[in-house]
């Protein structure tokens, strides 16, 4: 009996052991994660900000003072101290984060999460970002420079890492129950990637290959215009373009492959965009020329930016830093201040591949070619390793084959990328944020190769400037925006447009510089630029607004970046209204109808206008698109200038027909079906919430980096906008990082984002920018001028070697 | 004082040194020396460690999270999910304390008994 039970015992303990000592499903080691002496208890604190730390290998003491909003202004004495004690900084505030980003770069989510992250980390294998990170650290070799700042930055990173005592880890690697592992030069390299993905990663090679096969080029060419009937390009229209002497790719008039295909591989959020702008000194209240910044991304907590102020006697550098990459990305320094907004471009094709029968060489000028492999060996928690094969031709890596998303044996597509060739992209931001003028700039952004981006640019000597900088395919009429035949040289990228002859504008007569994600050029611009997803509502809002004034202040900078104009539903709402029949109008129907003929197409908060008109267009849309929902086919809906296009101007057009009805119905048909549903759904969410005002329709919300874990994460953020409207807020994304510089000596800025400079959910400091960015206010970025604290100091640490 | 309150005590102060160089579950191995060398009887066995440790992390919980206006407390206790309230994420995580040390002990007064009686 008494043995019986001591086993019973024994089991109980060793069962409770267990229990509590194990990840169980999504559930995290209770007891691990709940003590209060190495549990997220722990964790229950802000950030030290005080006193002296060892930092080993520094060369002389680094001193960081913070302001009230947490933010480091860091004072070292050469850049290799600067860019380490930037990586120790940065990971004292991210450490998580930044290590997360660079998992989810490299395809190993598989590591931390288990199995239910395999088919993301074999898509992101196959689309090559570990080949092209490669490529990217071959390419920075080539300068020692920045290698030894890389460096010097991981080494900070690790010296954090290492000093860190496991009860200290951040909540995040405590509920997955993993540890951070060593920082390297690659993870800085997959975080660039990272960044390339987001923003140069995506196509629509296969979507539009089907709808030409589906509706034919007439019909194609109507849906899909390579530039709309209205365009504001970034580079004004009448731009001399008789400097370029190098032509652009003569036309082979290759045979287009029309295959049909079922599915692809993720692409980045369409949304992700921006808004840039600067005005000249004669158009500014004060004579100094002003600039502004606000990145469109998701809007995810952490957040993706960190701002800091990097000094060294060489350079003086303030704005948003990238957890994981060196310097400043967008800021400002003692004489120039710059802005990126994305500058998209077709830099990714598809090229079928024909196998021979074993698989091992591919047809190419009408010989065959031996394949490469790529074996990518994916670590999965609790699992044994899956081994995926990858296989490259020259063009790049065969994404798609009869192991991914393929059946045919012999058939596979393989990917030509921008973001494969490698190249130094760190550099350009390093050298920007040492720049002191015009030719500074332009020196410092000629290598940057990927993802292209509008770089705006403003200094105190007055100048403003915008260039649309990447490393760009030359290509020929119509290159890359359907699948082409890999086995043809012609099909190939036959070379790249002399980055010299890269689009840009400096000091033009009209006095400003604005891009948001616009067409980058006008048709005149002599190299081969399609529509590739360009917006083209923000931009003519941006531009109009300083087309309808002789001088701007920063209160102007500020409405402007808060404007909630929703252009697209006034160009197409009155139309709607005038042509809708509403005799048959039901008492509830003919409410809404009223609500939305009353509103003046501001998208705030209060106002049901925007609901109304969002849930009308979505049916209306769908309605219009029925043509386009065909099962395993992927394709793309035209985009939405093109669609109120059609609806205005061709409402007879066959597309109008919903097919699955006897009848025919036009473009005011639809009108009044759209309307009648949407009133349905608003009037269930009235039931629901209680309202559809904006604001509840909307319910914006900071998700955190784990599928936005609601305890992490912030919900209905009283902000306005939306997606086409220059305050770009939508549900879950909008302006990533707000900032308005006057380039005054030295400049004056001001600069907000929806978060906060700590990582830890348990800090104040994790949040708290969120209600004065949604209210549309800004923070004064004290710039510091000398190593001397002011009184917006509120502590000092100083790193000591 | 009677033995109650001996192991009591002597289970947090062990508790508390254990657990500066000791995982989470330190709490076991304090309640298994009490209950080894300070041995109590029926409910007790259970009951007294269980409350000792019950304490000693509810009152440190406490007193980490109090300082901190319970900034993560209160999202892990949307986390887990005890509708956001603090004080219930205290009290639970004295109780997985507190049972990891009372079943313990219990397992530690059968040893005690098997080694006697031999």
């Amino acid at each position: 009996m008494k043995y019986l039970k001591l086993l019973i015992t024994f089991v109980l303990t060793i069962g409770i052991f267990f229990v509590l000592n194990t990840k169980l499903g999504s559930i995290p080691p209770i007891g691990k994660f709940l003590n209060p002496y190495s549990g997220v208890w722990q964790n229950e604190t802000d950030e030290s900000i005080f006193g002296d730390i060892k930092l080993p290998n520094l060369r002389e003491k680094v001193t960081v003072h913070y302001d009230e909003q947490l933010i480091p202004h860091v004072f070292a004495k050469s850049e290799v101290d600067l860019y380490k004690a930037q990586g120790y900084l940065t990971a004292k505030h991210r450490l998580w984060q930044m290590e997360f980003q660079t998992y989810a770069a490299a395809g190993r989510l598989s590591e931390i999460i288990g199995e239910d992250a395999l088919n993301y980390d074999r898509q992101e294998r196959r689309r090559g970002m570990g080949f092209g990170a490669e490529k990217a650290v071959e390419a920075m070799k080539d300068d020692p420079e920045t290698m030894s700042y890389i460096q010097a930055y991981a080494d900070g990173v690790n010296s954090y890492i290492n000093q860190l005592d496991p009860k200290n880890y951040p909540v995040e690697y405590k509920l997955l129950d993993y540890k951070p592992e060593p920082w390297t030069i690659d993870k800085t390299a997959l975080l660039l990637m990272y960044m390339t993905k987001m923003l140069a990663g995506g196509d629509s090679d296969m979507q539009y290959t089907n709808a030409l096969r589906l509706f034919g080029k007439e019909r194609f060419d109507l849906l899909f215009p390579d530039f709309f009937d209205i365009t504001d390009p970034i580079i004004p229209k009448d731009t001399d373009w008789s400097y370029i002497d190098v032509p652009q790719t003569p036309n082979p008039n290759s045979q287009i492959v029309l295959d049909s295909i079922a599915e692809v591989i993720d692409r980045p959020n369409p949304d992700n965009g921006s808004n840039n702008w600067a005005i000249s000194g004669s158009k500014s209240y004060s004579g100094n020329a002003i600039l502004a910044n606000d990145p469109h991304l998701g809007l995810n907590l952490p957040s993706i930016w960190f701002v800091m102020q990097l000094s060294t006697p060489l350079q003086n550098v303030f704005g948003a830093t990238i957890p994981g990459a060196l310097g400043v990305i967008s800021g400002f320094n003692t004489h120039i201040s710059w802005g990126e907004t994305n500058a998209t471009r077709d830099v990714i094709d598809w090229y079928k591949i024909e196998f021979n029968n074993d698989g091992t060489k591919y047809k190419y000028d009408g010989k065959w070619q031996d394949v490469t492999y790529r074996i990518e060996d994916i670590k999965i928690k609790g699992k044994k390793n899956y081994k995926d094969t990858i296989r490259f031709t020259h063009h790049g890596p065969v994404v798609y084959d009869k192991n991914f998303k393929s059946e045919n044996e012999k058939v596979g597509y393989a990917m030509r990328w921008v973001g494969h060739i490698g190249g130094n992209n760190q550099k350009t931001f390093l050298d920007l944020n040492k720049s002191k003028n015009y030719e500074d700039y332009v020196t410092a952004i000629s290598h940057y190769t990927a993802p292209a981006q509008n770089f705006v640019f403003a200094s105190t000597d007055g100048d403003i400037a915008l260039w649309i900088q990447g490393k760009l395919p030359n290509k020929w009429e119509g290159q890359g925006k359907f699948i082409m035949d890999g086995s043809n040289p012609d099909n190939d990228w036959q070379g790249f447009i002399p980055q010299q002859f890269n689009a840009h504008v400096k000091n033009p007569e009209r006095g400003f510089v604005s891009s948001a994600n616009q067409h980058p050029v006008d048709e005149s611009y002599p190299y081969y630029v399609f529509n590739d997803g360009y917006e083209t509502y923000r931009n003519r809002v941006i531009n109009n607004f300083f087309n309808s004034k002789a001088q701007f202040s920063i209160e102007d900078f500020k409405d402007l970046h808060n404007n909630n104009y929703n252009l697209k539903a006034a160009e197409l709402v009155p139309h709607m209204l005038e042509q809708m029949d509403v005799s048959d109008l039901t008492d509830e129907e003919e409410n809404l109808y009223n609500e939305i003929k009353d509103w003046q197409f501001n998208n705030d908060i209060h106002e049901v206008g925007p609901s109304i008109f969002r849930q009308w267009y979505a049916n209306l849309y769908d309605m219009l698109w029925d043509e386009f929902d065909i099962e395993n086919t992927v394709l793309d809906k035209p985009f939405n200038y093109q669609t109120v296009f059609l609806l205005k101007n061709k409402g007879d057009d066959a597309f109008m027909d919903i097919q699955n009805t006897p009848e025919t119905e036009t473009a005011k048909d639809l009108f009044l079906l759209s309307f009648k549903k949407a009133v349905k759904r608003l009037v269930d969410i009235e039931k629901e919430n209680g309202n559809y005002n904006w604001l509840t329709y909307k319910a914006t919300y900071a998700g955190h980096l784990l599928q936005a874990l609601p305890a992490f994460s912030r919900f209905n953020i009283p902000i306005g906008g939306d997606k086409s409207i220059v305050n770009a807020t939508s549900e879950n994304h909008g302006p990533s990082w707000r900032m308005i510089v006057e380039m005054t000596s030295p400049p004056t800025a001001l600069g907000i984002y929806p978060g906060g400079q700590s990582g830890n959910p348990g800090s104040k400091y994790y949040d708290n920018f969120i209600d004065d960015w949604a209210t549309g206010k800004y923070h004064k970025l004290n710039f510091l001028q000398s190593s001397s604290p002011t009184e917006a100091i509120i502590s000092t640490q100083t790193l000591n070697p | 004082m009677n033995k109650t309150i001996i192991n009591f005590i002597v289970t947090i102060i062990l508790a508390y040194i254990l657990s500066m160089f000791m995982p989470w579950w330190s709490v076991m191995t304090a309640a298994l020396a009490t209950s080894l060398f300070i041995p109590l009887q029926k409910v007790a066995v259970f009951f007294v460690p269980f409350l000792a440790i019950l304490l000693f992390w509810s009152i440190y919980c406490f007193v980490l999270s109090s300082g901190n206006d319970y900034t993560l407390a209160n999202r892990i206790a949307v986390l887990f999910p005890l509708s956001g309230n603090p004080y219930l994420l205290i009290v639970v995580t004295g109780v997985i304390g507190g049972l990891a040390a009372g079943i313990t002990a219990m397992f530690g007064k059968q040893l005690s008994l098997a080694l006697k009686k031999n």
